[in-house]
């Protein structure tokens, strides 16, 4: 559901109404231009009021991306966009707040802004630009850069395990994790207004290309000829089935789930997982966004998306059991409360 | 019957309850000073208590203490040494001794001190009887026996009857100061309502303490303090972080923008964030930031969505702060930033004060990073400065620094309390929906203030960051000149401040021998050395600053007065650095103490005397 507290436009609005007056500074054939246009397209689509949106980064390439929106933004320091726009989002719950962060700037530097913005559950959505590398400053290793990976800090190849997003986002009891291609911008735009709906943190790991610094970083599930056979795009309620034919699925044996082809070995569409994205259960959720080539597809779409009181609203409802059950009124009433005397 | 005793009408005086941290000496400091106050005293409190939680009982690690100074004239500071010792086991007197005053008063718990006691505390011979304690007036009761015989017709189990002992101590020295039962009564009733028995041992252990103080012939004479000189008014005691916290909210009404305080928990800041949580019916949003920087940067997001944003640490965090105070420079939002300063660096000494952070504060900061910095001077204090602090920050569009530190916001004193109608006027200036003009770094041509553009407000969308943007259009500009220009306005907008901050006073004759100089929360010393040497007769005076950065527009005039200055702070010199920086053209002699102790004014006169004899 859209927040009902959220104000909305009295017109319809379009991707006009959000274009900003400067320059688009990324790369050509850099994947923030798929995101931008996947955002301009979802706003006027929410439909909240155009001066409802903010948008708060950090640093890096993704975090120039509030100066590409027109909307209320603010572009803050290293890592401390969550914390920023958990400032927002819970003095002023009447935003639509939106974050626009890297790698590097959520997993690494971040890190524990990150990970306790989504245990509170605040509700803002986080577009997290994973391209597995420090791009603006050219080339070094980032938190999720698979091991191995020569960079210019690691010319031996990294010594690091990487981090997988999903598992971090779950593992601080996430209620929302999609992850999208940056080259599906349909895909992209569902989710995201799937992310806006969301009551509490999402998160949407959007596969980003780096073209400088990390080419086809994800081209063996990105591009055009493997995608069919390397994604499994996930719909809520539907089986979990890939493929150029459409005929390989997920199932659960045991305690792990399996990549199987259908009318091999017996297998039945029946015996393919049916995708419950709003289960509590995050047992399924989390093996699904650890999937990984070349034995697995890669899980897009939204992984989870599950009810959970959200900090916002909880301050608001204290405020107002407060305000309601209190004596103290004004300060005058604090400042005479209590042991006082007249002298 | 008792025998007639003498009345000694004392100034004032200076009383230390001490005990084991489980003999409930915070609470009998806090009735003893409560009901001073309600017989009119002017007083100060400071209560002195070890970091750990629960040391090993008995020990010299495990002792607390609560030091209350009051009087029948105005009262400054807590005191340094005490007339009056209450020592509730060894432990506590061996920690203690050395601040009381020769010849100073000492009751003890003779039950405490048997062998085990004295041991612990690391006595090879009992003081009591070696001879060690010759030099004062020694009270022996053997309070903890007494309190459990009064209590022989009480239904209390024995550990209960043990914690009331500290009630009937409390009841000794209301017969001593001649006090009047009925608030602290009152106050077991209220506090122990639903435990019948419990009410009942305490105000019995409280009575039979009254009644055997009267008996008793060691106790020869009572204490008479009488009401002290005060403006007529309505008060109440108040502790220095509470004192902020309600300034902040006090602000927070006067300016119309609701209150968000980001923070993390710090020694000796964490009650300024306590008891804001407790104000949520007052609009208060309040933030457990999961660390210092989220701290800040959550405030720094809510002040730019509107809210009067603060965060509250003490010197580590204020290190773990500065990038971000930086961010807050850049944006020009306002925000309020307390640091309630401790022994450093590092982790120090956390719950000894000391005022080392005044350099941090000003220039603690990567780039040209002006920021506004005050500093409060007493308890009560704090709420006037902490509410000045919030109204600079929101009308100048600039974060504000308040120092204030453990002593201060750890000590209580009375407060009048005032009138949030009759506090000065905060007006931010809040761009309104559709200003055609609105440009995010157009400025009052003025103060150099931006306007105020919060998210929601209709015709007002715009982006500001840490990156250098260009004068009034705000857009990312790495232009040289541009960037020359925009570092001179934010200097120049924190400077026309002085031109909004009240001139320097001068406590004393505007001229003279000697100037001392002080800042924050060593003024309550100061102005008692100074004050006793001014009526000695001599041509000194205090300028105790509260401004700092900016320093008031008459500071180079008050200088010029006097033949000598000496710069007094709780440092190695920071701020008589800072002012040979700014106001080079004076010289300056400089008396500092390191020790997490505060001055004391003995050691004041002694230095301040000597000065005025060199020629």
């Amino acid at each position: 559901m859209l927040d009902k507290r959220i104000e909305k436009s009295p017109v319809p609005l379009t991707k006009e109404d959000f274009a900003s007056d400067q320059m688009v500074k990324w790369c050509p054939g850099c994947g923030g231009h798929a995101i931008l246009s996947a955002v301009e397209n979802v706003f006027p689509k929410i439909g909240y009021k155009k001066e409802n949106f903010t948008i708060v980064s950090g640093i890096g390439c993704s975090s120039r991306f509030p100066y590409y929106v027109h909307t209320y933004g603010f572009h803050g320091i290293h890592g401390r966009a969550t914390a920023i726009a958990s400032g927002v989002k819970v003095a002023n719950p009447d935003q639509s707040v939106w974050i626009a962060t890297g790698d590097g700037d959520s997993m690494a530097i971040g890190g524990n802004h990150f990970i306790h913005i989504i245990r509170r559950n605040i509700d803002v959505n986080i577009l997290l630009f994973n391209n597995q590398i420090y791009g603006l400053t050219k080339g070094q290793y980032s938190p999720t850069t698979p091991m191995g990976k020569v960079t210019k800090t690691s010319p031996q190849g990294t010594i690091e395990h990487p981090f997988i997003t999903a598992g971090l986002v779950l593992g601080a009891q996430g209620t929302f994790f999609a992850r999208v291609p940056d080259n599906n911008v349909k895909l992209m735009t569902e989710v995201l207004y799937e992310a806006a709906k969301h009551d509490g943190t999402s998160v949407v790991e959007i596969l980003e290309n780096c073209i400088i610094f990390n080419d086809k970083a994800f081209s063996s599930v990105t591009a055009r000829e493997k995608r069919e056979e390397n994604q499994l795009i996930l719909k809520h309620g539907e089986p979990m089935i890939y493929g150029k034919d459409k005929d390989m699925g997920i199932i659960l044996k045991g305690t792990s789930l399996y990549a199987v082809k259908i009318g091999i070995g017996g297998i039945t569409e029946k015996d393919i997982l049916i995708h419950d994205q709003f289960t509590p259960d995050p047992g399924i959720h989390r093996m699904l966004g650890r999937m990984m080539g070349p034995d697995y597809p890669v899980a897009m779409g939204v992984i989870r998306s599950v009810k959970s009181a959200t900090y916002d609203d909880m301050v608001e409802e204290q405020i107002d059991m407060a305000k309601k059950s209190s004596n103290i009124k004004c300060v005058d009433d604090l400042l005479n409360s209590g042991d006082t005397w007249e002298i | 019957m008792a025998k007639q005793k003498n009345i000694l009408e004392l100034e004032d005086v200076v009383v230390k309850f001490v005990g084991d941290s489980g003999d409930g000496m915070q609470l009998t400091g806090t009735l003893f000073s409560d009901t001073a106050a309600l017989a009119g005293n002017d007083l100060a409190t400071f209560p002195d208590f070890p970091a750990e939680i629960r040391a090993p009982q008995n020990t010299v690690a495990g002792v607390s203490g609560f030091q209350v100074h009051l009087g029948q004239r105005k009262i400054f500071t807590s005191g340094d040494m005490c007339d009056l010792l209450v020592a509730m086991n060894p432990a506590s007197l061996k920690a203690n001794l050395k601040w009381a005053k020769p010849g100073a008063t000492i009751i003890v718990d003779e039950s405490a001190f048997d062998e085990k006691g004295n041991e612990k505390a690391g006595y090879k011979t009992s003081p009591l009887e070696d001879g060690s304690l010759d030099s004062y007036h020694l009270i022996k009761a053997p309070i903890s026996v007494l309190t459990k015989e009064s209590l022989s017709n009480v239904e209390v189990d024995k550990k209960m009857a043990e914690k009331t002992k500290n009630m009937f101590v409390l009841g000794m020295m209301y017969f001593l100061f001649q006090r009047n039962l009925d608030n602290t009564l009152d106050f077991i009733l209220k506090k122990f309502s639903n435990k019948p028995e419990v009410v009942k041992a305490n105000q019995v252990a409280l009575k039979a303490g009254y009644n055997y103080a009267e008996t008793v012939e060691a106790i020869a004479s009572t204490i008479k303090i009488g009401p002290a000189p005060m403006q007529k008014g309505r008060y109440r005691n108040i502790t220095g972080n509470v004192a902020t916290a309600w300034g902040l909210l006090a602000a927070s009404e006067r300016s119309g923008r609701p209150l968000f305080l980001g923070s993390y928990p710090i020694t000796p800041a964490t009650e300024i964030l306590m008891e804001l949580s407790k104000h949520k019916s007052l609009g208060a949003r309040v933030f457990q930031a999961e660390d210092e920087i989220a701290g800040i940067c959550s405030a720094i997001g809510a002040s730019f969505a509107g809210s009067m944003a603060v965060t509250t640490t003490s010197g580590p965090g204020l290190s773990l702060k500065s990038e971000a105070m930086g961010l807050a420079v850049i944006t020009e939002l306002p925000l309020v930033i307390v640091n309630v300063q401790r022994a450093g660096p590092s982790t120090g000494m956390p719950t000894k004060s000391e005022q080392s952070d005044l350099l941090q504060a000003l220039f603690g900061r990567n780039g040209e990073a002006p920021m506004i910095v005050i500093a409060a001077s007493s308890p009560a204090s704090c709420f006037h400065y902490a509410y000045m602090a919030a109204k600079l920050s929101m009308e100048h569009m600039t974060p504000v620094l308040l120092l204030t530190d453990g002593h201060m916001g750890f000590g209580s004193e009375l407060f009048k309390i005032p009138k949030v109608a009759d506090m000065p006027e905060i007006n931010p200036p809040i761009a309104p929906p559709r200003d055609p003009d609105f440009k995010p770094y157009r400025r009052d041509p003025v103060t150099l203030a931006r306007k105020w553009a919060i998210p929601g407000t209709e015709g007002l969308r715009h982006r500001i960051g840490g990156l250098e943007k260009t004068n009034i259009d705000g857009n990312v500009s790495t232009d040289p000149l541009n960037h020359e220009l925009m570092v001179n306005i934010r200097e120049d907008k924190v400077m026309r401040v002085a031109n909004y901050i009240p001139e320097q006073e001068v406590f004393g004759e505007d001229n003279g021998d000697l100037l001392v100089v002080g800042w924050g929360g060593t003024e309550g010393m100061l102005k008692s050395a100074v004050g006793q040497m001014q009526k000695a007769g001599h041509k000194i005076s205090l300028a105790h600053f509260n401004y700092i950065m900016p320093l008031p527009k008459n500071t180079a005039d008050v200088f010029s007065k006097f033949k000598k200055t000496i710069v007094c702070e709780l440092n190695n010199g920071q701020f008589v650095n800072y002012l040979r920086m700014t106001h080079p053209e004076f010289k300056y002699m400089q008396h500092n103490k390191v020790q997490g102790l505060p001055f004391h004014v003995k050691e004041l006169t002694e230095v301040f005397t000597k000065i005025l004899e060199d020629k």
